[in-house]
């Protein structure tokens, strides 16, 4: 059993009952209990992914709140946040009491809406914060696009944090990023696509890590990729800024080396980046400047994929794979300890958003996830519960999956599939 | 000898004997363009279509014409009057040019890869007529037979490209055709035009133009575009020409017996001047020639024989 919140690290049992954590214990005995053995296997709290695209309302044709719920405890997480660049786009308490109802009906794990910081993410006028966080909302973003004007920035910073609500930023400067494909660099050199610099994140992070600084408000960068990113979290934390950031699994084991076959699947926003920019996120995981790993979880429907590199959307389908991903890669390497990587998926993401999920405390929800550190599977898109099948992983031998995953102690998924259907 | 690869997509993933191939069986070609009955029945029975979504003149031309010389079936999709100006995906335009039964289909288009994802997703073989900013193989390939044949051998030349290299598939295409041979390569352009990490394909970059073209043997002039001024990358077409036009004075510091290729359309007064762009040096019109050639061996080592058979 890892609970990092509770710092064990030990053979235990776990009883449940009425989905409330009950008892954690060496060795628990009760006649009564249906028994899961995990013998062999870690026991963990249920993992949180905060940054997700369920795509509906809207776009139910890439996904919706059933399918990407079910990927979501296939791959290991309990709780998903849900971005709010849908449509409509979630930026007002009815959209985000509808989305909570379909999470309710059709979802199979807990889904926290995030919501916009301007109305329409139009890049103008606030939302209503209080009204949302009173709907249920954990955070604010207009991810998919960065906030522009600095000046809105400065207010929902200065706003939010009445709410103590963090606000998400995708950070990339439209200018510097032009009709870039690709990271820029040796790669985007060699293969004569136009490059998105490091510095077009860069620069949107140093703005919001000064204007965090200047409001006291919680600024969350969202799919951090760059060493430059990396040293101004960190140097901006060490003052005291409050500022938390995370990164996907795909920024922390990919290339841009891998665009070379113009694979549109590995197109994503921000871009793979260099192996220094890959090297240096991981050395940020170690030493906490990463606060979380999430997913950015972007499903698209295959037309939008199979088509011309320049055309293809952005995105990654990462659910199921993201938990598998970083025990393969980073993990069974001896990169990142198996403590670590269940506070990045646990206690971290928790932590940023001011929930009370992410442990094994007694009296908690009974969100479990269950590893399995020894079983190797093939990545295959075909079978994802998700409707995106957009995935650079396809095809690769991960070792190390996510076998159990239980939600208020209802065991929701099992072995690559959903119980219950 | 044959081709064995099924698309031709790119320079890059090329071996030199591949190269050479190419290059020796397109001298027979040249023999046939100079005859009076230009046609041999090489490719009769085969079809090929050229789709440009691209504005293009010489190769284009060449393509259709190489092909005719070789007793091919020959039709060019006008994607200006096609069902692609009706929302047709690419998808769907390849997927029903390739059921009328073309053996090889010649494209160009404004996206850097899209040649590889239409080899993906067909059985047709695939020649990569210049994708985006990426590549433009067969001006490599053009480029490279016009200079070893002036030359006798690309072997160690010395080899300036000058203009827009960010933006350049030209440029690429040579770099890395030519370093395949040893030749030492130089890329002179304004900063903002210069792609990132550039020195790592193995060529030296410069600003400088009157220093980079000391003792070079060929220099190959690209084409400015105006758009690139437009979008802010350097102040005026004035400025860039004061800075980069090659002039019979700058070409001074090059070696006498310097070759001047132009991939063309030039704009005289720009990049070149008039007078060096008609002059003794200039090959701009051979390689133009040549052009047709190479094609002509690319698509008889795609679609027909062996080098053998045209020789013999």
């Amino acid at each position: 059993m890892l609970d990092p919140a509770n710092d064990i690290n030990a053979v235990m049992d776990v009883l449940v009952e009425d989905g409330i954590i009950k008892e954690l214990k060496v060795n628990i005995i009760d006649p009564d209990a249906v028994v899961v053995d995990a013998t062999g296997k870690y026991v963990c709290p249920g993992f949180i992914d905060m940054h997700v695209h369920l795509r509906e309302p809207g776009f139910e044709y890439k996904e919706d709140i059933a399918s990407g719920t079910r990927a979501a405890a296939i791959g290991g997480f309990t709780t998903v946040c849900c971005m709010p660049n849908t449509d409509p786009v979630i930026d007002n308490a009815a959209v985000v009491s509808f989305v909570r109802q379909r999470a309710a009906r059709s979802g199979v794990v807990n889904v926290l809406p995030v919501g916009c910081i301007s109305k329409g993410q139009a890049g103008a006028e606030l939302t209503e914060m209080a009204d949302l966080v009173a709907a249920g909302c954990v955070a604010v973003t207009d991810d998919g696009k960065p906030v522009a004007q600095a000046h809105l920035m400065r207010n929902a910073l200065d706003y939010a944090r009445m709410f103590d609500l963090p606000v998400l930023s995708h950070c990339e400067d439209i200018g510097l990023v032009g009709d870039g494909q690709m990271h820029e660099g040796h790669f985007s050199t060699l293969y004569g696509l136009k490059g998105i610099p490091a510095a077009a994140e860069e620069v949107m992070v140093a703005r919001d890590i000064i204007l965090a600084g200047m409001t006291g408000g919680h600024i969350h960068i969202c799919h951090a990729s760059t060493r430059g990113s990396m040293e101004l979290v960190r140097e901006a934390k060490a003052r005291g800024v409050w500022v938390t950031c995370e990164v996907t699994p795909h920024h922390l084991l990919l290339t841009d080396e891998i665009v070379g076959d113009y694979d549109t699947d590995t197109k994503v926003s921000p871009p793979l980046r260099s192996a220094e920019h890959v090297m240096a996120l991981r050395a940020a995981l170690l030493d906490g400047t990463v606060d979380c790993i999430a997913t950015d979880h972007a499903p698209h429907h295959w037309e939008s994929k199979d088509c011309e590199y320049n055309l293809a959307a952005n995105g990654i389908s990462g659910l199921e794979t993201a938990v598998a991903a970083i025990l393969d890669g980073l993990v069974e390497q001896g990169e990142l300890s198996l403590e670590e990587m269940v506070r990045l998926f646990t206690t971290g993401p928790a932590e940023v958003l001011g929930i009370d999920k992410g442990s094994l405390d007694v009296g908690a929800d009974a969100d479990i996830t269950i590893l399995d550190p020894e079983i190797a599977k093939v990545v295959d898109p075909e079978r994802f519960y998700s409707k995106g099948r957009n995935t650079p992983f396809k095809g690769r031998t991960l070792k190390g999956w996510p076998c159990m995953t239980i939600v208020k102690g209802r065991v929701v998924a099992q072995d690559g599939v959903i119980v219950g259907g | 000898m044959r081709l064995e690869r099924k698309d031709l997509l790119g320079i890059r993933d090329m071996s030199r004997d591949e190269l050479d191939l190419i290059l020796d069986t397109a001298g027979p070609m040249k023999d046939i363009i100079g005859r009076d009955l230009k046609k041999v029945p090489a490719l009769r029975g085969k079809a090929m279509v050229t789709v440009f979504y691209e504005n293009s003149t010489r190769t284009r031309t060449s393509f259709e014409l190489a092909g005719k010389y070789l007793s091919a079936d020959t039709v060019n999709l006008a994607v200006a009057t096609s069902s692609v100006q009706k929302g047709e995906s690419l998808r769907d335009t390849i997927k029903t040019i390739e059921v009328m039964g073309f053996d090889l289909i010649v494209i160009r288009h404004s996206m850097t890869g899209t040649p590889h994802y239409v080899a993906r997703n067909t059985s047709m073989r695939v020649i990569n007529a210049g994708d985006g900013t990426n590549e433009h193989p067969t001006q490599a390939l053009l480029d490279m037979y016009t200079i070893r044949e002036k030359k006798g051998t690309l072997e160690g030349l010395k080899v300036a490209i000058v203009g827009d290299i960010l933006h350049s598939r030209v440029a690429r295409s040579n770099i890395y055709g030519l370093s395949k041979y040893g030749c030492e390569l130089r890329v002179i352009g304004p900063s903002t035009l210069m792609p990132a990490e550039i020195e790592k394909l193995g060529v030296k970059s410069y600003h400088n133009l009157d220093q980079a073209l000391e003792g070079v043997d060929v220099v190959n002039v690209l084409r400015v575009q105006r758009e690139r001024q437009q979008s802010g990358l350097f102040p005026s077409l004035d400025e860039y020409a004061n800075l980069y036009m090659l002039s019979p004075a700058r070409l001074r510091r090059a070696k006498e017996d310097v070759l001047v290729l132009h991939p063309g359309p030039m704009n005289r007064g720009v990049e070149i001047s008039s007078s060096l762009a008609d002059g003794a040096q200039s090959v701009i019109n051979e390689q133009v020639t040549n052009g047709v050639a190479i094609r002509m061996a690319l698509l008889f080592l795609m679609m027909g024989g062996t080098r053998d058979e045209i020789t013999n």
